[in-house]
């Protein structure tokens, strides 16, 4: 009876696929999961540490609303190191709780009634509720395995009214594993320029890329201005529960998103800001060991996948692999639902990011090698017996 | 190579074939660089990490430092090398600071190591002094972790 009380835009925010899936596995034994979005490594030890040491010495109290002026330090010192993009530390970062939180500031901090939000699929989960919830239209936009999932600055063109207001980029993307080059990004900028738009570019999956490195899409020229790139620690140094994240934008920008903050979140948790710094400071040796053995699962399942002819984009950033099964005839969530229960691999269905992303399933490689080849020999198994 | 190395430095038994998806070279070429590696010594062999506790066979383990006299020219070697030559030395460092060599000996029974170090070690001409440390527990060995493992309680699924 109390549902009444639930407000409209809320109520019309459909449930989320995932959680049907999670609930299933939840019931079963023996379960090897592809459908995790987080790295197995455990955060490395010595970031750990920096966080016991920092609850040891006091430090439990709140910070500044943008975060402790040392870690946007080391953020404005990494960006400048690895993307040759300026950032004021002190009027041009914004510590978050995680990227899912500046994801939903930066959305609510420009959006206003009605304004429209292009945003390519298939991609996280959290984006279009996030744009409705803020009064926006979501404006999906489905990417193709024949373009490597990028999104084209002609289909964006083609969804610009005069509504539209900004764009998202996801970039090494969840779920496809595509990634961006700086050509693609350039001819982006142009449209983005010529149509007055704005860009949200989550680029959570940056460190993770296996073929160059990463363009951040503020590195291009006159972006700057017009962006709010979005980023965190979870994926690259394995911090997912410590939830911390940052943005970074024009003061303005920035400055918008403080003022939801300071009010929704205060601040970033402590002990996960101070993680973060020594993350920084010390993490890079760590990081590269994870990117280097994320390398090896994804040949090796890439592989696996197309040589069970599941055809299988090869996907050059994040830890996902995307593979078709069209071929099954089967739908994703039959496919996804029935290797679950008759062979207890778990995975998720593509549509779950997008209409576009139907006839695929995503498939985390953030996983032990022989669980992949455990998962691989069992999915096998299952192709045999739909055959 | 030395991605070929990375990859089975923790399992040497990764079939060929992985090891090839892996790194983009051919299952042939894995093979015969596996090949070579093991011919020219850059991979010295394969060993079999065993729970001795676990299997029902308990071991005392010492570590032993010693104060070395050397006799002229032959240096360290030549003592170093004549210990190593006992079974039951399980490694021999040369070592700075407050003693020469570093050993640790491994025996059933603390008496046996004891009478060991007593009999074979400290009576060897050229050393000078003994200091024996028992092995009480191991905690990490050769970088693997002896204690109860982390788990990461991730969630099955997730976004």
């Amino acid at each position: 009876m109390s549902g009444k009380f639930v407000a409209t835009n809320v109520r019309n925010i459909p449930p989320s696929g995932i959680r049907k899936f999670f609930d299933l596995v939840l019931e079963m034994e023996g379960v090897i999961s592809l459908g995790v979005g987080e790295p197995d490594f455990v955060t490395p030890w010595h970031i750990r540490e920096a966080c016991i040491y920092s609850l040891e010495k006091g430090f439990t109290s709140y910070t500044s609303n943008s975060g402790l002026l040392e870690l946007r330090e080391w953020i404005s010192k990494s960006y400048k190191k690895d993307y040759a993009v300026d950032y004021n530390p002190r009027n041009q970062i914004l510590v978050t709780t995680g990227v899912s939180e500046a994801a939903d500031l930066a959305f609510r901090a420009v959006i206003n009634p009605g304004d429209e939000v292009i945003i390519p699929e298939p991609c996280y989960v959290s984006y279009k509720p996030s744009v409705s919830l803020a009064g926006g239209k979501p404006v999906p936009v489905s990417t193709y395995r024949e373009d490597e999932f990028r999104v084209t600055s002609e289909q964006i063109q083609k969804s610009i009214t005069k509504k539209t207001k900004a764009l998202v980029l996801s970039y090494p993307n969840n779920p496809t594993g595509a990634i961006m080059r700086r050509k693609d990004l350039e001819e982006i900028a142009d449209v983005v320029n010529e149509n007055d738009l704005m860009v949200i570019s989550d680029e959570v999956y940056g460190k993770l890329t296996y073929d160059g490195a990463h363009t951040c899409f503020s590195s291009i020229s006159g972006m700057k201005e017009r962006s709010i790139i979005l980023n965190g620690f979870s994926k690259s140094h394995a911090m997912t529960g410590l939830r911390i994240g940052f943005a970074a934008g024009s003061e303005e920008l920035i400055a918008a998103m403080t003022k939801i903050h300071q009010y929704a979140m205060l601040c970033a948790p402590i002990t996960a800001q101070m993680g973060a710094i020594e993350a920084l400071k010390n993490g890079a040796v760590e990081m590269e060991k994870m990117v280097k053995e994320y390398d090896r699962r994804r040949r090796l399942i890439v592989d696996g996948f197309n040589k069970l002819g599941l055809d299988c984009f090869e996907p050059l950033g994040a830890f996902y692999a995307f593979p078709s099964i069209k071929s099954t005839g089967l739908t994703s969530e039959e496919f996804a639902g029935r290797l679950l229960k008759e062979e207890k691999v778990a995975v998720v269905p593509g549509d779950v990011f997008g209409e576009c992303g139907a006839g695929h399933l995503r498939c985390s490689y953030a996983t032990s090698r022989e669980q992949i080849i455990e998962a691989l020999s069992r999915i096998e198994a299952f192709l045999g017996s739909i055959q | 190579m030395k991605e070929i190395l990375e990859i089975i430095e923790s399992n040497p038994k990764i079939p060929p074939k992985d090891i090839a998806t892996m790194t983009g070279l051919t299952e042939a070429q894995v093979a015969s660089k596996i090949r070579e590696m093991e011919k020219n010594g850059i991979i010295r062999k394969y060993k079999t990490v065993i729970d001795w506790e676990k299997a029902g066979e308990e071991y005392v383990y010492a570590i032993i430092e010693l104060k070395v006299v050397l006799r002229s020219r032959t240096g360290y070697d030549a003592i170093a090398e004549r210990i190593a030559k006992f079974p039951e030395v399980v490694s021999v460092r040369l070592i700075s600071g407050g003693h020469d060599l570093s050993l640790t000996v491994r025996g059933k029974s603390m008496k046996e190591v004891a009478f060991f170090v007593a009999e074979k070690i400290a009576t060897l001409e050229q050393v000078q002094g003994t200091v024996t440390h028992f092995v009480l527990r191991t905690y990490k060995q050769d970088g693997d972790i002896l204690f109860e493992k982390e788990r990461s309680e991730r969630l099955a699924v997730s976004p």
